[in-house]
């Protein structure tokens, strides 16, 4: 177990490089503040698509392929492709499995997907497993709205401490030998279950998940929060970021200014009429992969700690009583 | 449908959980659901009396048509995506009349037309509103009863 540090962190002996990035947001998440750093905003929300579900798969098509023409890799170069979605059975990667070609492994970590892809596909590199690996994850508005809870043209008043869903989909490869970021460890959550029921403060349910994985990392590391740019935490909105920041606090982990959520990030809050902020598996996907992955090709980032938290409840789970279940991943990635 | 108990940790971190949530601003809301809810009303009077003065319809059926005309008007609103917008305001002003039964209807058959005409739109045309249906008709059944039995 030497690539095993403390109770859940593995360090990678030999770094894989995030070699390049492919991001496709949706209209509304391209009138954001961060709508500069996208690789292409779509026009319609459909995409020119018959169906919602269609056009989600649609947009992660594409993310993967701005990915590999970044690198100007052929998919046949690339050895697996590590995706997952919200929606049931996984089915926007499954369909984009069948465009791309390339041998898949279907995931499962809701809104966490874009951290545990990249720590797993790390770990299959590390592991001299694979040498090219193509992560990615997508999330839509509409499609996310009509399977957990209304039909999108139903008139319901959205609480204060609700979150929107982000359409978007961002696409990560990872690989040797070629400039760029690279992942140097990552610490595996545990699903944690606080009792939070209502699914519609999904931020509030994920909060002890972010804390229990983020304290865990630094205890298992040693390192000081200090040393980090930026600690982001997936889609905890800002309602969750506050708790996630309270309950680190009591056990004696304060955060500081670099501590940010990438639901907060990405839209306006106080223009775009969001609420808490964004979710989705879009939303750490859009913002690390979009945003962060820029600012660190333009060296204004050295080091950073990517928290994508996930909510592993389903309807009929929630609908029958249960709590709902929350993971969270932590990825550090280094110039 | 029966909670699970909270053990101390949980219930510990519910109760910061319950500090957090901003509360909605329930006067505000109250208000701007008496002054909308009070026009969709307004708008059913003008159309019964439209329909008792112009169309020669007798006083007591005049509601008919004129509910049928609403559920239209709520139709066509929630078709054109205008109904979430103008609810986002008006909140149960729009919701508790006839015009929300139209908008739970119309929106869910709208959503769910992609799955196909009959397994689609026929059958999950009434996922929201099935509920109210269900209860109308059982009220009606009960009150019928004693109706029949005391009458």
């Amino acid at each position: 177990m030497g690539k095993k540090t403390g109770k859940q962190t593995y360090h990678f002996a030999n770094p894989p490089v995030v070699i390049s990035t492919g991001t496709v947001a949706g209209p509304f998440e391209g009138q954001g503040p961060l709508h500069a750093d996208f690789d292409e905003i779509l026009t319609d929300p459909r995409n020119n698509e018959t169906t919602f579900e269609k056009a989600e798969r649609s947009m992660l098509t594409k993310a993967c392929q701005f990915a590999l023409d970044h690198a100007s890799c052929a998919t046949t170069e690339v050895d697996l492709f590590l995706a997952g979605d919200l929606l049931n059975q996984i089915i926007s990667s499954n369909f984009t499995a069948v465009t791309l070609g390339i041998p898949f492994l279907g995931l499962y970590g809701a809104c966490s997907t874009a951290a545990l892809s990249l720590g797993l596909g790390a770990m299959l590199l590390d592991g001299g497993f694979a040498g090219t690996v193509l992560t990615a994850t997508v999330s839509h508005n509409s499609t996310a709205e009509r399977q957990y809870r209304f039909p999108t043209e139903y008139g319901a008043q959205r609480r204060p401490y609700q979150q929107w869903t982000v359409t978007g989909a961002g696409a990560a490869l990872l690989g040797y030998d070629r400039p760029g970021p690279k992942i140097t460890a990552v610490t595996f959550g545990k699903v944690i279950d606080l009792g939070s029921t209502d699914p519609l403060n999904m931020g509030a349910a994920m909060a002890p998940a972010a804390a229990d994985t983020i304290h865990q990392h630094f205890e298992d590391t040693g390192w000081d929060p200090n040393a980090f740019d930026l600690i982001v935490t997936g889609d905890l909105g800002k309602i969750g970021l506050d708790l996630c920041r309270q309950v680190l606090a009591e056990n004696g982990l304060n955060l500081g200014e670099n501590f940010s959520d990438c639901g907060v990030m990405i839209y306006d809050l106080q223009k775009q009429d969001v609420h808490a902020g964004g979710s989705g598996c879009a939303a750490s996907a859009l913002v690390t992969y979009g945003h962060l992955y820029k600012r660190f090709a333009r060296q204004e980032l050295n080091r950073i700690l990517l928290v994508g938290t996930g909510s592993l409840h389903s309807t009929t789970s929630f609908q029958q009583g249960e709590n709902i279940p929350c993971i969270a991943h932590a990825v550090r990635i280094e110039a | 449908m029966a909670k699970p108990k909270l053990t101390p940790a949980q219930q510990k971190y519910q109760n910061k959980v319950k500090k957090a949530e901003p509360k909605p601003d329930y006067l505000r809301n109250a208000l701007s659901a008496f002054f909308s809810g009070g026009l969709v009303c307004l708008l059913g009077q003008a159309l019964i009396d439209f329909y008792t003065k112009v169309m020669d319809v007798p006083p007591k059926e005049a509601a008919n048509p004129a509910t049928a005309t609403m559920i239209l008007i709520g139709a066509l609103l929630t078709g054109f995506g205008v109904f979430d917008q103008l609810a986002k305001y008006a909140g149960a002003g729009l919701a508790v009349p006839v015009t929300g039964f139209a908008n739970s209807v119309v929106s869910a058959a709208l959503e769910f037309r992609e799955e196909g005409l009959i397994y689609g739109v026929c059958a999950k045309m009434f996922t929201l509103a099935g509920a109210v249906i269900t209860f109308g008709v059982m009220t009606a059944f009960v009150f019928g009863l004693i109706h029949a039995i005391f009458h």
